[in-house]
């Protein structure tokens, strides 16, 4: 669906050149929601803006749908954007125009007449949920209304390519969540193929199916929402993985803790998919003669499975302990014993 | 009682001063209104980042705006006499005046466009340009619409100064208000009807102002 071939962007400053994006290779499919995660300056934004020929790449190829769009110009260039559309963080609505000719300007851009345009905006006014409010302006609309308002107006001319540039990170984690359900929801009914960045590792395990980390113009880490939390391989996954697993917190918690149990050992479970189903503390307790102590736990749904992580503190005899995290270890969860340090 | 405040006032000649100086204005603000927007559009396009960005038409546009912008009215009215006579054979008259109020305010006005625009959400650019807008959408359903309480407020302003620079044509023999105040009201020493003349220039200027500020409130939904 989407091939983005070494791509390379390099930005001429006045203090040298700036590579932006550097050699990025990927393959998107059909009816996938690809999420990109980076920290900003990244090159997160600039990768987006490669996909639909509001930047042109210094070198390499991207192709959606078997159109060059690195290389066409013009009238196709802007042909083939109406099929790839793009919703914003500060949602770039036209303060000048209704919600309902916010909705109808893509139409209009694409010569749609008049009367297919009103019943069309109707349409995707009730897809969006805000029915009643097409007649308002956007300053009379709260963040995630608006942030609607633009997902309607990305959906008009049917496109082929959702993309979303930041498209929550001005809102707050509820509406977050029911701007992310809606575009879900449109994946689904639509399968529309969705490519998304963010900074917020939240929005990647809602509803991404797979994620490429970026991190100084290079995609460092490539892989399924699932497996990359299970198996976070760099640095900078780890710390995007730890954003939703870990709370602030748990740091501090847990040296806390091993302050506080100088004996026996601290151990963080980590449950992906199937495993976060079964009892294994259950388990644990009944098959060995040790203290079980709960101190943390968290689980997180993606759009795979389950993903989560439990901090327990054991304590009994040492062999009985050995033998206990073996028999975790067997049990398909991830254990890491937490050492004083 | 009208009579006794202005003696000297011969009314049918103030009423025709008084639409000489319409004329003259409304003329000159459509004008204007036109070659400044097309100006500051220009200046806007061409500008550092922008759609149509080139340093050498940008460069030319603003040495033009600036160098027409900088030269006191009165003396531009002098050094267009040439031009006046050429395109219009006489330099006599409410028309012989309108050639320099509008190169005296376009330039002007097209950097209160400039400015106007340059005050647009560069996202909303960008977002019409992902939906595959021309420069010509983005100009007549983007950079127009998004910009124009300011550009109706800036284009009141300048019809004020137009107001302005009407009176002082009038000296050199355009006709209007300006024109009576002076020869009529000033030479002859007949204060009543520089007086007369004034009141009626502020009227002009209440007016414009009011339906400025109007029109700018209500276009205004943000």
């Amino acid at each position: 669906m989407i091939t983005i071939s070494d791509v390379k962007k390099v930005f001429k400053t006045k203090s040298g050149s700036l590579t932006a994006v550097d050699n990025v290779n990927l393959e998107i499919n059909e009816g996938e929601i690809f999420g990109v995660i980076g920290y900003s300056g990244a090159g997160k934004s600039t990768l987006i803006r490669m996909l639909n020929g509001l930047e042109q790449p210094s070198e390499g190829k991207v192709d959606i749908n078997g159109k060059l769009i690195s290389s066409i110009r013009g009238g196709d260039l802007r042909k083939a954007r109406q099929k790839i559309s793009m919703i914003f963080q500060h949602f770039n609505l036209l303060w000048s125009r209704s919600v309902k000719d916010n909705i109808s300007f893509p139409l209009e851009i694409a010569g749609v007449p008049k009367q297919e345009r009103l019943k069309r905006v109707n349409e995707l006014i009730e897809l969006v949920g805000l029915e009643g409010r097409g007649d308002a302006y956007p300053s009379q609309l709260s963040g995630g209304q608006k942030q609607r308002v633009g997902i309607a107006r990305a959906l008009a001319n049917d496109p082929e390519v959702l993309l979303c540039d930041e498209a929550t990170s001005a809102l707050d984690p509820q509406t977050t969540d029911s701007i992310l359900e809606l575009l879900v929801d449109i994946n689904k009914r639509l399968g529309l193929t969705i490519v998304l960045i963010t900074h917020e590792m939240h929005v990647i395990r809602k509803i991404c199916h797979r994620v490429a980390v970026m991190e100084d113009g290079k995609v460092v880490e490539l892989g399924d929402v699932l497996d990359v939390f299970k198996q976070p391989k760099e640095q900078i996954t780890k710390r995007f993985v730890q954003q939703v697993t870990e709370p602030e917190e748990t740091k501090e918690t847990i040296a806390h803790l091993l302050e506080e149990y100088q004996d026996g050992e601290v151990v963080k479970l980590t449950f992906v998919g199937e495993s976060a189903g079964q009892p294994v503390v259950t388990n644990l307790i009944r098959s060995f003669d040790l203290q079980v102590n709960i101190l943390q736990g968290k689980i997180s749904q993606t759009q795979h499975g389950a993903y989560g992580s439990l901090f327990i503190h054991l304590h009994g005899k040492p062999d009985e302990l050995a033998r206990a995290i073996e028999f975790l270890q067997a049990a398909s969860v991830g254990v890491e014993v937490i050492t004083h340090d | 009682m009208i009579e006794q405040i202005f003696p000297n006032v011969e009314w049918p000649v103030m009423w025709e001063a008084t639409y000489e100086t319409i004329y003259m204005t409304v003329i000159s603000v459509v004008i204007t209104f036109i070659l400044g927007l097309a100006l500051g559009l220009l200046l806007f396009l061409t500008s550092k980042g922008n759609l149509w960005e080139n340093k050498i038409v940008y460069a030319i546009t603003t040495a033009f705006v600036n160098i027409f912008r900088s030269i006191p009215f009165i003396i531009l009215i002098v050094l267009l006499i040439p031009f006046t006579r050429f395109l219009l054979g006489t330099i006599r008259g409410a028309d012989a005046a309108l050639p320099a109020l509008i190169i005296g305010a376009a330039p002007f006005y097209a950097r209160m466009v400039e400015i106007a625009l340059r005050e647009i959400d560069k996202g909303v650019i960008e977002a019409a340009r992902s939906m595959g807008a021309k420069v010509s959408t983005i100009v007549m359903k983007v950079l127009i619409p998004e910009s124009l309480p300011a550009l109706i407020s800036g284009i009141t302003v300048t019809a004020i100064a137009l107001v302005g620079y009407t009176a002082m044509a009038g000296v050199i023999g355009a006709g209007g208000l300006g024109n009576l105040a002076f020869l009529d009201g000033f030479q002859r020493s007949r204060d009543d009807v520089t007086l007369a003349a004034t009141i009626i220039i502020l009227v002009i200027v209440f007016i414009i102002q009011f339906f400025g500020d109007f029109f700018t409130n209500k276009l205004d939904k943000r």
